[in-house]
């Protein structure tokens, strides 16, 4: 049958025009076409590659920048917690300063005041000793006159010392 | 307006079958008169589309295209004429010049010795127009590149770019494996080829050049070739001495594995003849059905029936393309594999 038959004349021309196109269109079509395709490929590839890495990156900076804002936090509050320690030494010491100070004026004025009463009891003793004697002189200088007077006073006296 | 749009949406393919049969009805009017003088033989009517012809005709009254007829022969070298030398105004064949024209096939007058047949004949000359379409598309996708150089494609390098990759991607370079890159340029001829091809012998009128056997053959012989030019050791050892398989059985899968290499290209040839050819009988014998019922209500059912075959034969030009690139790569890609004795 004519339609199974392959015609000489076509099998030719189909090799020849089918070879030629091939050969036109593997250099002037195919392969800028493949070249372009592999190139664009690759640069979004690449561009893909990039973004990936500036993520990594981006976090990586991020995880430095927490660290270093955990680390500033803890030195913050080292800082702090040194400052209060150091403000309650320098109180407490304040105070017991003060306390040492204060305890050895007292001490001081506790010691001027006795010596202060030392001095007035031996001024007072002294005042009494004179006191004594010019009444013992006033009483001497007047019991010549009369004995019995004399005895009554000296009675009275000594009535008196008793009571103290 | 949504109404009148859903209407319309509802009534589409009613009224594109109405329109569709028009052409249909017209001819089977004009075919009544002629029809009067000879009865109606479909089937010579088929195979006078499907088969290559010396003139390209179109439609009756001055539609008639004559093509040249180149001939080579010992005895007269070559000649070249036009096919309408053959022709009287008649339209009955006569001898020309020496050559009698016999059922598409060129003999010496004298002697009834067959020539060798050059002619541009209808299928040539369609294969010209598909070279010419691939060459003026492809440039200019080609183009496109160098011009959106780093750029998103745009026109029409954008619509061909995915069906390239898809080629490249899906077909070549899973079948092929590493070295896809040498066969790729073949591969991609092939299927622009091809898929022009069937779309290009849909339209009305045009030559049924990928529905011929010659150029089928032509095609699956270049890929025979390259197959068996690229086959490496493990390829030949497989035919000739099949490893891992008893002595005796070796000389029995020998003739079986030589036979092998043979079927690959003959199914390819066989495949993409039939797929097309077929279609195309299909087709015409559905607009056939019109002529030899003279009904215009079996027109307009036929009508119908072409719409839908035709949308299939759409999708069967697609697919033959996709399947003959598909077993090319698969067949190099066999031959090229590296066996690692798996049997």
């Amino acid at each position: 049958m004519e339609l199974l038959t392959p015609g000489t004349g076509l099998i030719i021309w189909q090799l020849i025009v089918f070879v030629l196109l091939f050969f036109l269109l593997a250099k002037l079509a195919w392969k800028p076409i493949i070249n372009s395709l592999k190139e664009r490929e690759k640069s979004i590839q690449e561009a893909l590659d990039t973004a990936e890495k500036a993520r990594m990156e981006m976090s990586r900076l991020k995880a430095d920048n927490e660290n270093l804002l955990k680390q500033a936090r803890e030195e913050r509050e080292k800082i702090l917690r040194d400052a209060r320690e150091a403000s309650n030494r320098i109180k407490d010491e304040a105070q017991a300063d003060a306390k040492k100070a204060a305890d050895r004026i007292i001490e001081e004025a506790r010691a001027a005041i006795i010596a202060e009463k030392s001095n007035a009891l031996k001024e007072v003793k002294a005042l009494v000793a004179n006191l004594s004697l010019e009444i013992a002189e006033k009483i001497l200088q007047r019991n010549l006159a009369d004995d019995k007077a004399q005895k009554s006073l000296a009675q009275e006296y000594i009535k008196d010392l008793k009571l103290n | 307006m949504s109404q009148f749009l859903s209407i319309l949406r509802k009534n589409f393919i009613a009224f594109f079958a109405f329109f569709l049969m028009i052409p249909v009805v017209g001819f089977s009017a004009q075919d009544e008169h002629a029809d009067s003088e000879e009865p109606f033989n479909a089937s010579q009517v088929i195979l006078h589309h499907v088969m290559d012809d010396h003139i390209w005709h179109l439609w009756d009254h001055g539609g008639t295209i004559y093509l040249p007829v180149i001939v080579y022969s010992s005895e007269r070298g070559l000649d070249v004429f036009s096919s309408r030398n053959f022709y009287d105004e008649h339209h009955n064949v006569v001898e020309y010049n020496g050559y009698v024209l016999d059922h598409n096939h060129i003999y010496l007058a004298d002697s009834h010795k067959a020539v060798l047949d050059l002619s541009i004949t209808k299928n040539v000359a369609m294969l010209f127009i598909n070279a010419a379409l691939l060459l003026l598309i492809f440039l200019a996708v080609a183009k496109g590149y160098q011009k959106n150089k780093g750029k998103a494609p745009t026109g029409i390098q954008s619509f061909f770019e995915p069906i390239i990759i898809f080629v490249r991607d899906e077909i070549v370079k899973p079948n092929i494996g590493h070295h896809y890159e040498k066969f790729l340029p073949y591969m991609l001829t092939l299927f622009f080829f091809i898929l022009f091809g069937n779309l290009l012998g849909l339209l009305p009128g045009a030559g049924n050049l990928t529905g011929n056997i010659a150029v089928t053959l032509t095609l699956a012989a270049l890929t025979f070739i390259i197959t068996n030019f690229n086959g490496n050791k493990a390829y030949w050892g497989h035919i000739f001495w099949t490893p891992g398989v008893p002595l005796p059985l070796r000389l029995i899968i020998l003739p079986v594995e030589l036979v092998g290499i043979f079927t690959k290209p003959i199914s390819l040839t066989i495949r993409l003849f039939v797929a097309i050819t077929a279609g195309h009988i299909v087709l015409l014998s559905l607009i056939c059905l019109a002529f030899i019922f003279k009904s215009v209500w079996v027109g307009a059912g036929s009508t119908v029936m072409v719409l839908f075959i035709s949308l299939i034969e759409l999708l069967v030009a697609g697919i033959q393309a996709y399947v003959f690139v598909l077993f090319s790569s698969l067949y190099i890609g066999m031959a090229m594999a590296e066996h690692d004795d798996h049997h």
